[in-house]
């Protein structure tokens, strides 16, 4: 009989390579703060670099002794690496620490139930709120979706699955057009429809505008999401005895489901926050307007640029709220959206 | 060795080349006779080009009803692409052409004015790579083709039963349909695309290497399968496993390319292609001297 077996890890880190690994770091961390403290640097910046730079001497000669030059590139990539991973976060978790820190004094009880319609963004922060700002986002990115994700995904359909003349044509135009400043996109809407058309602001002005910079990005993704969909399925479906347009609606968009709401999502994160052309477009009404077809109507950039340019203490800390009121609604949408994606995959 | 009727189905793997023909042999005869309904399916001077490549030329073939008809040969010898011209698949690869007529019950079905999803309907494929649709259960797989083609029955789950029951996989999935088609093992999804391709009750069925992906018990039930639905189908298979044409085939056809596009050499009775070929390069290939 053989000894009992347990299962064990040889390859894991042992006591004494975590006690080691913690020392540099704070061997490092105290040779950044003396340096600092030594020389004329100054700042939060400073304490970093300098850590980053003493922890890759220290681990990169500690495994030049040990095992030699290989093992020496090899750990000073990993400290840079990781560098460039801090490096990436740092922006923006800055930016989130930021937003939460100014945006909570600008809280209250009222805030997502009152308009602005009885004050101004210079009155005591407990008056007002941001209800017609998030209505009107919420109209704006509806009225968007609506119009966009048909066109962005039938305009993927027809380079993937038709594979028409025009294939060639339409995709090199589709990623011009991602490529369109959104002041155009509102400058196009504003001499194309309202001008000459509505002669007024409203929501659907806005969501015209948007719907511009939203096409290019739902159908460029949904096309890379169609083609990853294996030609085997097709092959099925059709020889099923489906039409073509059967086959897609029933196999291939099924199929490739998750990734298309992908599509739409990075299509509402690209023009949630979107500022420009509401400016233009859509008059940033304070007063919740039910009607999304005529009349100015407020959205959430629209108030922060509004409350910023007000420039009041009061104002600012509006503003404030207000960007954090947006990044917490697009925060929802994005978990809505993954959660109404994920859950018939098990 | 010594092979009788009865032990066909636990057959196991002859140890020289030379005893297909002793495989092919033990077959268990027909029960009944096919040649009653006429040949359902004929082909007539089967040319296929893919661009200016000329990969098929000339192929005359007919189809027995309720008979296998195994097409065996050397990879690149146009084997695949002839089936798929029998029921039109050919033309979605871009660049394809074709030459000649195939004739389902006597009328071409590359006239003009043919509805192709109706021939789809008649003559289903079974695909080399088992593809259930992910975004399907077991039982919404099976009966896709319907939705597909927009087909009614009265009676889904009497269907569902009997197609499932065909294809061989109805115990192992009567009590999960509602699970995934991608949930099942390999051969049970093959076995599953089977059952798919059944519901939508095809004259002809044609089946593209279906085992080559597949394990040899696998393997073996999809022949059992392929047995019994033989005698309510024309089934034509396409396999690079002569063992399994011996197996399985009522009729052996000999594809080979000689660098230019694939002719067809021989068909012939599986028994009379595996133990006395006309042509000598079938019988260099069946007996494994090339290819």
């Amino acid at each position: 009989m053989s000894a009992v077996a347990t299962p064990q890890k040889p390859w894991a880190k042992k006591p004494a390579d975590r006690i080691r690994e913690i020392s540099f770091l704070l061997g490092s961390l105290a040779f950044s703060y003396g340096f600092v403290a030594a020389t004329e640097m100054k700042g939060k910046l400073a304490y970093g670099f300098i850590f980053f730079v003493a922890y890759a001497v220290l681990s990169s000669t500690y495994s030049f002794l040990t095992r030699g030059a290989p093992a020496a590139k090899d750990s000073l990539v990993k400290t840079l690496v990781a560098l460039g991973a801090v490096l990436t976060v740092l922006p923006i978790s800055s930016i989130l620490f930021t937003v939460l820190q100014k945006g909570l004094p600008g809280l209250h009880s009222g805030l997502l139930s009152n308009d602005m319609s009885m004050a101004t963004s210079t009155d005591p922060i407990a008056t007002g709120g941001v209800l017609h700002a998030i209505t009107g986002t919420l109209t704006l990115v509806a009225l968007a979706l609506v119009m966009s994700v048909p066109l962005g995904i039938l305009t993927a359909l027809y380079l993937t699955e038709i594979k028409g003349k025009f294939a060639g044509p339409i995709r090199f135009l589709v990623q011009a057009m991602s490529g369109v400043p959104s002041i155009v996109a509102g400058l196009f809407i504003l001499s194309a429809v309202l001008y000459p058309i509505t002669k007024g602001f409203s929501a659907l002005m806005g969501a015209l505008a948007l719907t511009i910079l939203m096409i290019p990005t739902i159908a460029r993704t949904s096309e890379e999401v169609l083609l990853l969909i294996p030609n085997d399925l097709r092959e099925a479906g059709t020889a099923l005895g489906g039409t073509q347009w059967r086959t897609v609606a029933m196999i291939v968009l099924p199929a490739a489901r998750s990734g298309l709401m992908t599509a739409v999502i990075l299509g509402v994160a690209r023009i949630a926050g979107e500022t420009a052309p509401l400016l233009l477009l859509t008059g940033g009404g304070d007063k919740v307007n039910p009607n999304p077809f005529n009349g100015s109507v407020g959205s959430l950039p629209y108030y922060i640029w509004k409350a910023f340019n007000a420039g009041s203490p009061e104002a600012i800390t509006r503003a404030w709220a207000g960007l954090l009121v947006l990044m917490v609604l697009v925060l929802l949408l994005f978990t809505l959206a993954r959660a109404l994606t994920s859950r018939k995959v098990s | 060795m010594i092979q009788t009727p009865e032990s066909e189905k636990e057959m196991s793997t002859p140890a020289q080349p030379s005893s297909l023909a002793s495989v092919a042999n033990a077959k268990a005869p027909r029960t009944q006779a096919s040649t009653a309904q006429g040949t359902g399916l004929e082909t007539r001077g089967i040319h296929a080009w893919f661009g200016k490549n000329h990969v098929l030329s000339d192929i005359n073939l007919d189809f027995t009803a309720g008979s296998v008809t195994a097409l065996i040969g050397p990879s690149g010898c146009g084997k695949s692409t002839f089936i798929r011209t029998i029921n039109r698949m050919h033309e979605f690869i871009p660049g394809a052409a074709m030459a000649g007529e195939v004739r389902l019950d006597g009328k071409d079905i590359y006239a003009p004015g043919v509805d192709v999803t109706k021939i789809r309907l008649q003559i289903g494929m079974v695909f080399q790579k088992p593809n259930p649709f992910p975004s399907m259960t077991i039982g919404e797989n099976v009966l896709s083709g319907l939705k597909l083609a927009q087909l009614k029955v009265d009676n889904k789950d009497e269907l569902l039963e009997s197609c499932l029951v065909r294809a061989g996989l109805w115990n192992e999935v009567k009590d999960r349909l509602d699970a995934h088609g991608g949930s099942l093992s390999g051969g049970q999804q093959q076995r599953l695309c089977i059952a798919r391709a059944l519901a939508v009750s095809p004259q002809v069925l044609l089946m593209d290497e279906p085992c080559s992906a597949l394990d040899p018990g696998s393997t073996l039930r999809i022949e059992e399968t392929i047995r019994e639905l033989s005698d309510s189908m024309t089934i034509v298979i396409v396999t690079h496993n002569m063992q399994q044409a011996a197996r399985v085939s009522d009729y052996t056809a000999f594809f080979l390319s000689d660098g230019g596009p694939g002719e067809m050499i021989e068909v012939a009775r599986t028994s009379e292609i595996f133990s006395q070929p006309k042509d000598q390069r079938t019988e260099n290939y069946v007996t494994g001297r090339f290819g």
